[in-house]
């Protein structure tokens, strides 16, 4: 017996119909995408989980701590002194800006911090400048070749080489340098130093000419990051950024300014301010940094007391015996030398009760130490302000809308590091 | 310096014909261009991008392609803070690359765990996976970089690697049958 | 000076709440006895003192004295460059305040990391969740019973962690100001002597 079948030959519409209607619960969907710990353009170990709607990001979680290493748990057990070296490591682009934070943060607790020696004041506003010019330099490298442009890496690069055999000589490492103490610094400039310093400065110019040409008038890149992420006013105040990404986006707010410290009240120089707060504005904030950081250290060299050799011995540290360790000599021969060297070493110096907040202008945003002392020569508590955790907390903010190729511009222009994030 | 393993060729004499051992060529292949993977963590991160840099050359190893995907290199070069939280990741990067591959930690921080001992720092990446070549600094100098990847080279070129290729064709020849 | 008008124009306001402006090294704290008022006193802060930037938000552990928990809110305003700092106590059993998201954007985050680090619950923050440690850590590090080696945990396919060697250290003085003999870093008892306390003179709950 023949079955009887049912076959439905829907005609084109209906099938047309029905495909769309398949269609249309994928076409919802969203597509999570992890751009994970290990990237090569997140600039150190970060992770961002996108959630895309086909190339259109619409929602972004940052996920850090994968470089979190106990700084702040491991200052409860150190002295002051002994802490320097893990400062060099937080923001490790410029570790000699972040010596001269933590040596500030300190010598505020103990009260000396603006009766510093003034040598010491201006060797320590040149680490901090050249600091700032290393890490921009790096910074503005790593975003070009993160869009494409490997060309302007390398020819940062080659400066940086430059700054690293100045701070050598100055400190005798090239990248954590640990030349600051509390009360001064390790050691004077040594002969030749400040020559070599200004034949760099002639030689930085030249290359950040070079980068300008390269990249501010290029058509691709202004192209690609012109009116992205444009970070408002209110917004970046709202969400205490600091440093050039609150410049770019038209605050004028610098610590070197507002607060000044060190010697940098006797200095001339400007601020930039950005007038949109896209990433192209924070590209130009950064460029005219270092020009003014060149202008610094150029007033510096010559102002500098004592002059290049130091014939006139002009003291490098302040001369308190219970805070500076006094010389070998001193200490091999006299009875009270040898007491404070022993403190000193054995115990650390001994801190005021009391709490400290000092803000530093690091190249990458306002460094903060706030010390809780209990007296003695270790801190109660030590926090870290770091510029670049508050810095990538408006990720969340600007990220949607922006298309996944985008994702790598705004990193780079916010110019994070994840060392001084995570601590 | 010529030992037995070298490929020895004068133009004049042997014409256009090379007569070696398999292994050696293929030493001589593999030790001239480690595709290192750089696990750029920390500062060490930053001596690594500055051996790859003009001044301290690593491309005249034929290591300049510095590939940040797993699959397409041969050393895993770890410069830098291995955290407990970055750990898994670490690992499960390694067993992504295929064989044969080495490991370089660079610095205190990936060789023991450096200065950081603390609840949240791994105290040396070779909890996790083997290493081939351990560079002490914090961080060290690129010279030091270049140094271990000499010894790397060194170390690759001589291995038996027909053997080992033989060894695994019996293996896995005996799992198919 | 104005940090301390500042000061004492939120002290007017607020009456019995805030103590007295106190002065160290230039900069004013005060102290507001009520953590639960904390989200008025940093709003009033903010729309009519013009303290519109929280710089940062730091928690103490006042390990063996109660309340256990203190807060530190550094405030900055940004047109006239005026600081001031804000304390705030909490006690162990509480372990809670309100948050200050609504004032300024910026203190997710640094809620996010106390919570973190100490253990401090934030009530009505929308995603209070780890931030450093990864999710299902079960200590709070920066807590001062919890030792510096850390402790062995195993959250699987997440991360382990392993107590790292310390040799007996840290060899190094407590921070106090008692005399210099007190003071001796050799006087510390080796971590390994009480389990989880790296101090002896920690457990009679007096920080001498």
């Amino acid at each position: 017996m023949a079955t009887v079948q049912d076959i439905e030959i829907r005609d084109s519409a209906a099938r047309t119909a029905a495909a769309v209607e398949a269609l249309e619960d994928i076409q919802g969907e969203k597509m999570v995408l992890n751009m994970g710990p290990s990237h090569p353009a997140t600039h150190g170990v970060l992770r961002i989980v996108l959630e895309l709607d086909g190339e259109l990001i619409t929602k972004a979680q940052p996920d850090v701590g994968f470089l979190h290493r106990g700084d702040e748990k491991i200052a409860e057990n150190m002295t002051y002194t002994q802490f320097i070296p893990y400062t060099d490591r937080l923001d490790y682009l410029a570790p000699l800006a972040n010596n001269v934070a933590y040596a500030l943060a300190v010598e505020k607790l103990l009260g000396i911090h603006d009766k510093l020696p003034p040598r010491c004041q201006y060797i320590r506003v040149m680490c901090a400048e050249l600091a700032r010019i290393s890490s921009h330099l790096l910074g503005l490298g790593a975003f070009a070749m993160d869009m494409g442009a490997v060309t302007v890496f390398l020819l940062t690069f080659t400066e940086r080489e430059k700054i690293y055999n100045l701070a050598e000589s100055l400190s005798g490492a090239r990248l954590t340098t640990s030349y600051t103490r509390i009360g001064g610094v390790m050691r004077d400039l040594p002969p030749g130093w400040t020559d070599q310093c200004r034949k760099f400065l002639e030689e930085v110019v030249v290359n950040i000419n070079e980068m300008e040409t390269l990249l501010t008038r290029n058509r691709i890149w202004v192209d690609r990051i012109r009116d992205l992420a444009v970070i408002s006013k209110q917004d970046a105040i709202d969400y205490g950024l600091s440093g050039p990404n609150l410049r770019g986006s038209g605050v004028e707010y610098d610590l070197r300014k507002n607060q000044p410290y060190l010697c940098y009240k006797d200095l001339d120089f400007d601020i930039a301010v950005g007038a949109t707060g896209d990433c192209y504005d924070r590209y130009l904030v950064r460029m005219e940094e270092m020009r003014q950081s060149v202008r610094i250290i150029r007033q510096c060299l010559e102002k500098i007391p004592g002059g290049a050799d130091n014939k006139s011995k002009e003291p490098i540290n302040v001369d308190d015996g219970k805070i500076v360790l006094p010389s070998k000599q001193k200490v091999l021969t006299s009875m009270e030398e040898l007491i404070h060297q022993f403190m000193l070493v054995t115990e650390g110096m001994n801190c005021p009760p009391g709490e400290t907040y000092f803000g530093h202008e690091n190249p990458k945003g306002e460094l903060g130490f706030y010390i809780n002392s209990r007296g003695g020569g270790v801190p109660y508590r030590l926090k870290i302000r770091s510029p670049s955790f508050v810095n990538l907390s408006i990720i969340p903010k600007i990220f949607p809308g922006c298309m996944l190729s985008d994702t790598v511009a705004i990193l780079g222009s916010l110019d994070f590091v994840m060392g001084e994030c995570d601590r | 310096m010529q030992t037995q393993s070298e490929i020895g060729y004068n133009s004049k004499i042997e014409g256009d014909v090379v007569i070696t051992r398999i292994d050696a060529a293929l030493a001589w292949f593999r030790k001239n261009s480690v595709w290192p993977m750089p696990m750029g963590l920390a500062c060490c991160g930053i001596e690594l991008m500055a051996v790859g840099a003009s001044r301290f050359d690593i491309s005249r190893f034929g290591s300049e392609v510095m590939r940040f995907s797993p699959r397409q290199s041969d050393c895993m070069i770890v410069a830098g803070t291995v955290t407990y939280k970055m750990a898994g990741y670490v690992k499960r990067i390694y067993d992504q690359m295929p064989e044969p591959k080495w490991v370089i930690a660079m610095g205190a921080c990936a060789s023991t765990g450096g200065m950081y001992r603390s609840y949240a720092v791994l105290q040396g990446v070779d909890n996790i996976i083997p290493v081939d070549v351990y560079i002490s600094g914090c961080p060290p100098r690129p010279e030091a970089v270049l140094d271990a990847l000499i010894k790397i080279q060194n170390q690759i070129g001589t291995e038996p690697i027909l053997s080992k290729m033989n060894v695994v064709a019996q293996l896995t020849g005996a799992a198919k049958s | 000076m104005l940090n301390l008008d500042l000061a004492n124009q939120l002290k007017a306001k607020f009456g019995d709440l805030i103590s007295e402006p106190v002065e160290f090294r230039g900069e004013v704290t005060l102290k507001i006895a009520d953590a639960e008022k904390i989200v008025e006193v940093c709003e009033f802060a903010k729309t009519k003192l013009g303290f519109n930037y929280l710089v940062d938000i730091s928690s103490i552990d006042n390990y063996g004295e109660d309340p256990r928990w203190t807060l530190v809110y550094h405030l900055r305003a940004i047109v006239t460059g005026a600081e001031i700092r804000l304390k705030t106590d909490v006690s162990e059993e509480k372990s809670e305040l309100p948050t200050v998201l609504g004032v300024w954007a910026t203190a997710n985050w640094h809620e996010r990391e106390i919570y973190d680090m100490m253990g401090i619950r934030f009530n009505s923050h929308p995603d209070l969740r780890r931030i450093l440690m990864w999710e299902g850590y079960p200590y709070f590090p920066l807590r001062k019973d919890f030792p510096l080696a850390g402790k062995p945990t195993n959250v699987p396919d997440v991360a382990f962690t392993k107590v790292t060697p310390l040799e007996g250290g840290p060899f190094v003085t407590l921070p106090s100001s008692d005399d210099a003999i007190a003071r001796e870093p050799r006087v510390r008892v080796p971590e390994n002597a009480e389990p989880g306390i790296s101090d002896k003179r920690l457990v009679g709950n007096q920080l001498k």
